[in-house]
């Protein structure tokens, strides 16, 4: 008898009752109004309506599902919109945040702003520009590139091509632990050196501690690459005689090669906004300062930095355009550097 | 057996030569091209080891310069007084400051990014998977004086109400009560670190969630299991090594952030009971900020500072790595 009523209740017996499809949205739907209508009328702000939103919609889900589905599907779905929540609250604040860089940066973003230096303008005057920032970050950045590649790229050929014994083990392990190096104590690490040989702050200190940082993160992605090129073609050429050095140059690095720039450009992309050591080795400079071995010099992390200190709206609208600048840099070597990896990617079938 | 001829024992990843002849090629020993090669990249990560060794032997002993005229307790003294005879200075809030903020920052980071991560894999429609875990990407790449400047120009004034409405409902606590300051607080740096290390432990988990085995996560929907039973008991279990070393990259972050607390936080030498009322400080946040006045004495004392939070990074990231020691294509390192 309980069968048969079962069974008139529900289309399947194979199936348990479920929602409609667009059963969330309505729910959605009913919670947003709801929470606006409490919300206006409590005279609440608008962070408070969402958060009311929010809460009422995992409440409503809640119950509703337990009632029709069953406390296990009530859960799947309440676990479903927390995920939902958790995604789109993360969204605000980085949404926010490149939204507001790119608004209030263009303000005073032109070519007057990229060709002309701090060199005559107070940080309380309007006007003035980040020439003399860009070239810093350029010199100093790329001189970090031309230690740091070649060190770190070798170090991965190392680890790959020939490191068995306990020293590659402690080349690794002491990778890993050099990725976690915080800038500023790299940049301190320098600061010990100049402090013992008595010298003031120039481009190149700066670079250093850079190319300490950016050495792990190569060594790493390089790794990958070469891990990824495949053995056949290191036999193939080692069987027709080739030297293991030139098989290495001729065979596994060009295989590899798109990845390992990919590599090293994301790596030039994360020690670009570098601030911290820059600010305890290069000091900053009003003025266009093209040797980065004399004289202190700027960065434009390190303007932003300094433009923000000096605290007032001309300097913040500075310090905006400054971090659009820098933000652009660094996406655009992003977006190269992925463009490079799927272009060359080694034909692995993975 | 030393360390020196297993390295020119080690044959390429390749079969075993069966010759004598191959076997002298792949020693690499006997052409001159092959012997600088092998110099050259094993100079290389010889020259890594030597740096991270540099590293330790020059802080300590520019540090050791710095503690040996101390006069104070470099553990409890509350104060920073480099510039006085005698000079007085002590780690005790900096180590409260950087402790605490990085422990708010995991505490909103890591349920959000491993939430977020589960979207990606396993809740986001496709066609929205793909694109967003690329911008998520590109937001691990924003350089943190960005994130600095917009946490002290956007966010400050925006944690008035949030501030407020705590004082209002946990103020009795004292952890939550507020003296109306600006918010420039080791809560508001934990929470502008949190959205910091968001990215970088999404990333890693998303990786992680991905290579959970699908044939598992099959069968258990095919004996009825609901999605979240699927995640909490097929993706959860393999993927929580992978979570933990992620958080731990994310920590090791939290704790070395310099330009985003230091254009945030309002500091001074004080441990407050509240986490609302500006204050305190950081290691980083406390070099950035004091390195432009400081005397030579002054920048040593720095460095001591720095060699602590160099100490506990290292710490951190080792536990990290002997966590993932089993699961080593996790590590992340390159995130």
């Amino acid at each position: 008898m309980s069968n048969a009523a079962i069974a008139e209740k529900r289309p399947s017996t194979l199936r348990g009752a479920r929602l409609p499809k667009w059963s969330p949205w309505a729910i959605a739907a009913g919670s947003v109004a709801v929470a606006v209508a409490v919300g206006a009328g409590a005279g609440l702000t608008k962070v408070q309506w969402g958060l009311i939103s929010g809460l009422l919609f995992l409440v409503a889900t809640y119950g509703i599902a337990a009632k029709v589905e069953g406390r296990r599907q009530a859960k799947d779905r309440i676990v479903t919109g927390l995920v939902w929540v958790a995604f789109l609250v993360a969204l605000v604040p980085l949404i926010s945040l490149v939204w507001t860089t790119v608004v209030r940066g263009v303000k005073v973003l032109d070519i007057y702003f990229l060709s002309h230096s701090m060199g005559l303008v107070a940080d309380s005057q309007p006007g003035g520009g980040i020439y003399h920032a860009i070239i810093g970050s350029v010199e100093q950045v790329g001189l970090a590139t031309l230690i740091a590649a070649p060190i770190g790229v070798l170090t991965a050929i190392y680890l790959v091509e020939y490191g068995r014994g306990r020293l590659a083990q402690a080349v690794t392990f002491f990778v890993d632990v050099m990725t976690g190096v915080p800038s500023i104590v790299a940049g301190l690490f320098i600061l010990s050196l100049m402090l013992i040989f008595d010298m003031q702050p120039f481009g190149f200190a700066g670079s250093m501690a850079l190319a300490i940082l950016m050495m792990p993160v190569v060594v790493r992605s390089t790794e990958e690459m070469l891990k990824l090129v495949p053995n056949e073609l290191r036999e193939a050429s080692l069987a027709l005689g080739v030297p293991k050095w030139r098989t290495i140059l001729k065979v596994v690095l060009p295989t590899s090669i798109g990845g390992i720039t990919t590599g090293i450009m994301l790596a030039i992309a994360r020690i670009a906004g570098e601030t911290a050591p820059v600010l305890l080795l290069v000091f900053g400079n009003r003025f266009i300062n093209n040797n980065p071995f004399s004289g202190p010099q700027q960065s434009l992390p390190l303007y932003v930095y300094q433009q923000y200190a000096a605290g007032n709206d001309y300097a913040y609208d500075r310090a905006w355009a400054a971090s659009l600048t820098l933000i652009a840099f660094v996406m655009i070597l992003n977006l190269v550097a992925r463009g490079i990896a799927r272009w060359k990617a080694p034909k692995t079938g993975r | 057996m030393d360390t020196s001829t297993q390295i020119t024992d080690a044959s390429p990843p390749t079969p075993e030569p069966s010759t004598a002849e191959q076997k002298r090629n792949a020693r690499g020993a006997t052409r001159p091209g092959d012997r600088i090669f092998l110099g050259l990249s094993r100079g290389s990560g010889i020259l890594l080891l030597v740096i991270m060794a540099a590293i330790a032997v020059f802080l300590t002993y520019r540090a050791s310069l710095a503690l040996s005229k101390n006069h104070g307790n470099f553990l409890t003294t509350f104060e920073w007084n480099t510039n006085i005879t005698p000079p007085s200075f002590g780690i005790a809030v900096l180590a409260y400051g950087t402790v605490v903020s990085s422990i708010i920052a995991m505490v909103i980071a890591v349920p959000v990014a491993v939430a977020i991560a589960l979207f990606l894999t396993h809740y986001a429609p496709r066609r929205l998977a793909g694109p967003i875990a690329y911008v998520v990407d590109l937001l691990a790449a924003v350089p943190s004086i960005v994130y600095g400047l917009w946490g002290a120009l956007i966010l400050v004034p925006h944690m008035n109400g949030l501030f407020g409405w705590l004082n209002d409902f946990f103020g009795w606590t004292g952890v939550f009560s507020w003296d109306q300051g600006a918010p420039r607080s080791l809560l508001t740096v934990g929470i502008l670190l949190a959205i910091m290390i968001l990215p970088i432990i999404t990333n890693v988990s998303r990786e992680v969630f991905r290579q959970a085995p699908q044939m598992i996560e099959e069968a258990a929907l095919a004996l009825g299991a609901t999605r979240w039973e699927v995640i909490r008991m097929a993706v959860i279990p393999f993927g929580r090594s992978g979570v933990i070393s992620a958080s731990m990259l994310g920590l090791g972050r939290a704790l070395g952030e310099t330009m985003a607390v230091a254009t945030v936080l309002s500091p001074d030498f004080l441990i407050h009971g509240s986490l609302l009322n500006p204050g305190g400080g950081t290691f980083a946040q406390n070099i950035a900020s004091k390195f432009s006045e400081a005397t030579e004495f002054g920048r040593d004392a720095l460095i001591a500072s720095g060699l602590v939070l160099f100490v506990i990074t290292l710490l951190v990231n080792g536990a990290a790595r002997m966590i993932i020691a089993r699961r080593k294509e996790y590590s992340g390192a390159n995130a």
